[in-house]
């Protein structure tokens, strides 16, 4: 099962990813857990400074924008 | 830092440079053609009286609203992409281990292209600790970023000409730099937050997202789109006060209140603006409004930065990683220097 992270403390945008990243998990048909980390210490550990963030599996795949379900549905099938 | 390809694989689109050109070529068209077009519906269409209160004052908001629009619309898409290409990961890079006056310079002139988005404010803040930045450079940072943002300078050129715009950039890069500078030997970093010191040294990097030109373009106008909406209310509201002020207000009353011979005008306008918060854009529309009125630069700038530079909301959200004590001198430090530059301004250009 992927583990899907969004990294953000809860603004508009991070809320947006959150609805993109679920439609791209609905859309791709993959087994996936989606956790949302508001903690800045645990979001500054991966190395960002824009959020939102958007980590699969441990690696950071985007920050500092929203990408689209048609995005994170190309890296969930990867 | 290691690069990965991640670029996603896009659908059926019209072709970019189509989509991007017929953009372009609406935008000049509308451009043009709005002055004429508003100045035909308040005077011919409404039938209102030109140099009557009303009618000017509706005047001068069918005027504004398309051409900030439009501006908005123009300028934050171009300054949005240009600024994809320095992200504040990068930013930092480029900050640590700099000396005292070249880090603060540097901040502030970052300041400048750095994004709206206020909850990036503590993930910022965080970052430039953690990556060992000093805190006066971090807040020449904080100082200029909300003051000096490129959709005021975009709108100061194009409303009153690069002159103007070029002033207001200049005055708030110093505000800045000398506050960054002023904090930073006031030695205040007890007053920031333990956890925020505890990551100092823990960050990771992260890894470069390769972006095509699609992915930037669309992301600059989704980004736009959502940026316009949001500053909406504070624009309208903005171009709302400054049609009242163009329409009605006596331009002895904003000489008395704000003009060349009141020496306190410059405190006087400052303490009204630091309880208002807008986004820089909403500000331009009134500071037209009442330089048209003649309320002398400086005065008038200091106004606009004080709207900007102190706001309570940003304030709070910074109440996360700085504790008060260190919000009150920011705040301290930041008015006197907006005072200064309003009194210095009125002077120069006496």
């Amino acid at each position: 099962m992927k583990k899907i992270e969004v990294l953000g403390p809860g603004c508009n945008n991070c809320q947006r990813l959150e609805a993109n990243a679920r439609e791209a998990v609905a859309l791709t048909g993959v087994e996936a857990e989606i956790i949302k980390v508001t903690d800045y210490g645990q979001i500054m550990a991966y190395g960002i400074m824009s959020t939102p963030g958007l980590v699969i599996d441990g690696t950071v795949v985007s920050y500092g924008r929203i990408p689209s379900p048609g995005d994170i549905a190309a890296w969930l099938s990867k | 830092m290691t690069t990965l390809d991640l670029r996603p694989a896009r659908g059926i689109h019209v072709p970019l440079k189509l989509t991007v050109g017929v953009a372009v070529v609406a935008w000049l068209v509308a451009w043009f053609s709005e002055a004429p077009l508003s100045d035909w519906l308040t005077f011919s269409v409404l039938g209102l009286q030109r140099g009557s209160h009303f009618g000017e004052a509706i005047a001068f908001f069918l005027l504004d609203v398309p051409k900030v629009l439009l501006l908005l619309l123009g300028i934050i898409t171009v300054v949005t992409l240009i600024r994809g290409f320095f992200p504040p990961e990068r930013v930092r890079a480029a900050l640590a281990g700099r000396g005292r006056l070249a880090g603060t310079t540097a901040a502030a002139s970052f300041g400048i292209v750095t994004p709206f988005c206020s909850c990036s404010a503590v993930p910022l803040f965080i970052g430039f600790v953690e990556a060992g930045i000093p805190l006066g450079v971090t807040f020449a940072f904080l100082i200029s970023s909300p003051m000096v943002n490129e959709v005021a300078l975009v709108l100061l050129w194009g409303l009153f000409g690069p002159g103007i715009a070029l002033v207001y950039m200049a005055a708030g890069l110093t505000v800045a730099i000398v506050g960054g500078l002023v904090i930073g030997k006031l030695k205040m970093e007890r007053y920031v937050e333990d956890y925020v010191w505890a990551l100092q040294g823990k960050g990771g990097t992260v890894v470069a997202i390769q972006l095509t030109w699609a992915d930037r373009i669309h992301d600059a106008w989704a980004y736009t789109k959502d940026l316009v909406r949001r500053i909406l209310p504070y624009l309208l509201i903005g171009i709302g006060i400054g049609a009242l002020i163009h329409g009605y207000a006596p331009t002895e009353l904003v000489a008395a209140i704000g003009g060349r011979s009141n020496p306190f005008a410059v405190p006087i306008v400052v303490l009204i603006a630091l309880p208002l918060y807008s986004n820089a854009a909403g500000t331009i529309p009134i500071v037209q409004a009442l330089l048209g009125k003649g309320m002398p630069l400086g005065t008038t700038l200091a106004f606009m930065m004080a709207i900007t530079a102190i706001s309570l909301p940003e304030f709070i959200i910074l109440r996360r990683v700085i504790r008060w004590q260190l919000i009150a001198v920011f705040a301290a430090v930041v008015t006197i220097g907006i005072l200064c530059i309003g009194y210095l301004f009125n002077f120069l250009i006496a």
